[in-house]
């Protein structure tokens, strides 16, 4: 039984250079006329949504079908889910129909770590509430990778909402395991000292400026309020003390890049300018996000 | 005349300070003789060689869920479940539906235990009505119908001013009150501890303060109030440091820790294993050392397990929905062994106090010695057997223990109930 993907945490370095190196491959696939592979001819992918996803559920199906892969996606909302039928079953009967692996989204943390205990199959996370979203780390450091020869060393801001983000979780352990030195900048309420100890290389700040200043790469994150149970900060004055503003980026790197995972929030995490700006890579990261997903794919179920 | 003698075993009584090699009788099931060579024709034997003989061992904190819940435990398989831990006597939480506030509910409890439970049962009842925290519940005709102390468990009373007027009320009948110390609106929401650990999981926390707050709060009470007031489960430091305080005061505050708590840290639990989920959550191994000196300088009274049985459909699923609590009846005493008495923190003697004494002097039990006249309650106990725990062989009705497949260094052999080999070792 292949091992599917839950998160970064558990992978080595060669294992990540792998799967970036494959990605690398399937970049040029993207730009074909015809761009459909047979690698995964014969092979069936069920993307399971229990959460709402535009942009990861697509990119999911798009890279399986361009493998010659067949894809399904179910919305939990369709789903005997919302019949009361446990996770556990609903997991049990679609893998009776013997797909040969479950790419999975769902809102609570480690639901697919709990699953795969108890199931024979190989589960994808695609992002397990505020835990990881391993497959957009992973875009992310294909992304930097592009344009830098190397993390190693590179200053990496990520900015926002810390202590809900799972894409933030993902990124500190795959960035820290190549060497990049993480600032993680947010409101203290959104930034739990503990995650100093995380990863090595972390540091901790809530002044935005000291965050940027000298940065490679900064990451802005997207304001989850649906995932808030509680005001943890004042929203009206979010934007002004965390928000990435151009004059920002006059603190970083001349040639710093701007990501963020999506969908942005114009005007409450960057502002327009930022995101329309030469420095922001933010469909380059959309784009890689398939080549990503075909590598991470092909290595579980190819 | 119904007779059991119990042959060559070291008696410890903490109650009366007693650890030799001796011989036990019991006569119509109270205690009639303990000593040297004693003979009773006719009597039925039981050989304790190489075996401890104490008073049966008293849980103060477990949930039977009868009524309401009997898909998870019964009064009669929670009880069964006890004897194989040991436990002579059993104090039963009042969150059952319905909700145990009144004395027919206490009454119903009482008299459903006394024709199925093989070991006794002393119910506890709710401080408020519904447990909902806002109006006293009938305490004074439950205290007449037989519970043994008050308390709302797993839904604290969060109003300082309801949770006065109970310990004024409850002293008036000499009740002791027995709180779950949790600020739930501090907690709202939080599956484990909150740390290092819940921040790697990316699952909501449940501060420490959240526990200390409210300790803090109900011994200002008590001392206001003069109650005899309990910590159920406490489980940080600066709790334990705080009813260390209060004792030195002169307080009339004790608590109890539960085996799980000084066994396990949050950094253990197997990630997303909702075996590992309890309240409170396991703490970090700051809060062990501070639970372990707390049993050391007899800052804690109690072991208690809040055995709290859940069906394996409510523990399967995603951590965050799964239930709170885990069963904890036979692990208890081995757990305990193991990190208590062979890491040579504490005597024998004050472990076997802390199961017997110290819950009969918080709940005012005549039980909890082996003193000539007294029921003849007996936990008879190996410290070195080992063994190994088969959760699906557990008597409770339900499976959801962390401990499946740990090998014990010791456990109990028989116990006794009012004269009676209830349960033995097989």
């Amino acid at each position: 039984m292949p091992a599917g993907l839950l998160g970064i945490e558990e992978l080595d370095r060669a294992e990540i250079d792998a799967i970036l190196a494959r990605a690398k491959q399937f970049q040029p696939v993207q730009d074909q006329s015809q761009k459909k592979l047979d690698t995964l001819r014969g092979k069936m992918i069920v993307n399971l949504f229990f959460e709402a996803s535009t942009r990861t559920r697509t990119s999911f199906e798009i890279a399986a079908k361009r493998l010659g892969a067949d894809a399904i996606s179910i919305a939990a909302s369709g789903s005997s889910v919302s019949k009361g039928e446990s996770l556990v079953d609903t997991l049990n009967t679609l893998a009776a129909m013997r797909p040969n692996a479950i790419v999975m989204r769902h809102s609570a943390s480690g639901a697919p770590h709990f699953l795969a205990r108890h199931l024979a199959m190989p589960i994808i996370n695609a992002g397990d509430g505020t835990h990881e979203h391993p497959t957009q780390a992973l875009l992310d450091a294909r992304t930097i990778l592009d344009r830098r020869p190397s993390l190693e060393g590179l200053r990496v801001a990520i900015i926002g909402d810390i202590a809900h983000s799972r894409v933030a979780r993902s990124n500190v352990y795959l960035l820290s395991k190549f060497g990049a030195r993480i600032v993680l900048c947010g409101p203290a309420s959104l930034l739990p000292r503990e995650l100093a100890r995380m990863a090595p290389g972390v540091t901790l700040t809530n002044d935005i400026r000291e965050a940027i200043q000298d940065a490679d790469v900064i990451m802005m994150l997207r304001v989850q309020l649906e995932r808030q149970h509680e005001a943890a900060f004042p929203a009206a004055e979010y934007f002004q003390f965390y928000g990435l503003r151009l004059e920002h980026l006059a603190l970083a790197n001349p040639d710093v890049i701007v990501m963020h995972p999506g969908p942005i929030n114009r005007g409450r995490e960057l502002s327009s300018e930022v995101a329309d700006s030469q420095r922001s890579v933010i469909l380059n990261q959309v784009e890689n996000g398939v080549a990503v997903r075909m590598a991470v794919l092909e290595r579980v179920i190819g | 005349m119904s007779q059991l003698l119990i042959k060559n075993g070291r008696v410890i009584d903490p109650a009366s300070g007693t650890d030799m090699l001796a011989d036990v009788l019991t006569q119509d099931g109270v205690i009639a003789a303990a000593g040297a060579n004693l003979e009773a024709a006719g009597a039925e034997v039981l050989d304790a060689t190489g075996l401890i003989v104490a008073p049966g061992f008293i849980d103060m904190h477990v949930h039977l869920r009868e009524p309401g819940f009997e898909h998870a435990e019964t009064i009669e398989t929670g009880a069964r479940a006890a004897a194989a831990g040991g436990f002579t006597s059993i104090c039963c939480m009042p969150n059952t539906l319905p909700v145990n506030d009144n004395a027919t509910v206490t009454s119903y409890i009482i008299e459903r235990a006394r024709k199925l439970a093989i070991t006794n049962v002393f119910p506890i009842g709710a401080i408020t009505k519904n447990s909902a925290g806002e109006e006293l519940s009938a305490i004074g005709s439950m205290k007449a119908a037989g519970v043994v102390a008050i308390s709302d468990d797993g839904r604290p009373v969060m109003s300082a001013r309801v949770m006065r007027r109970a310990m004024e009320f409850a002293r008036s009948f000499n009740l002791p009150v027995i709180d779950h110390c949790e600020d739930l609106n501090l907690s709202a929401g939080g599956d484990m501890h909150e740390g290092y650990e819940s921040v790697r999981l990316g699952l909501r926390g449940i501060p420490a303060s959240s526990e200390d707050v409210m300790v803090a709060r109900d011994i200002l009470l008590a001392q206001v109030t003069g109650a005899r007031f309990h910590v159920a489960h406490i489980s940080t430091r600066n709790s334990i440091a705080m009813v260390a305080y209060a004792k030195q005061r002169g307080l009339p505050v004790t608590c109890e820790v539960t085996p799980h708590h000084f066994a396990l840290t949050d950094a253990q639990m197997l990630p997303y294993d909702s075996n590992f989920k309890m309240k409170p959550p396991l703490r970090t191994a700051g809060d062990i050392a501070a639970l372990l000196d707390g049993i050391v300088a007899g800052a804690v009274d109690v072991i208690a397990t809040d055995h709290a049985p859940h069906p394996g459909s409510e523990k399967m699923q995603e951590f965050e929905k799964c239930p709170f609590g885990i069963i904890g009846f036979e692990t208890a005493l081995g757990l305990s062994l193991e990190h208590l008495v062979h890491t040579g923190k504490i005597p024998l003697t004050r472990l076997i106090a802390i199961l017997t004494t110290g819950p009969a002097g918080v709940l005012h039990l005549n039980r909890g010695t082996l003193a000539v006249g007294a029921p003849a309650d007996i936990t008879i106990f190996s410290t070195d057997m080992q063994w190994t725990y088969d959760v699906n062989q557990s008597l409770s009705k339900s499976r959801n223990s962390p401990f499946d497949g740990h090998t014990f260094r010791g456990g109990p052999v028989a116990t006794i109930v009012n004269g009676a080999i209830v349960w033995r070792r097989e």
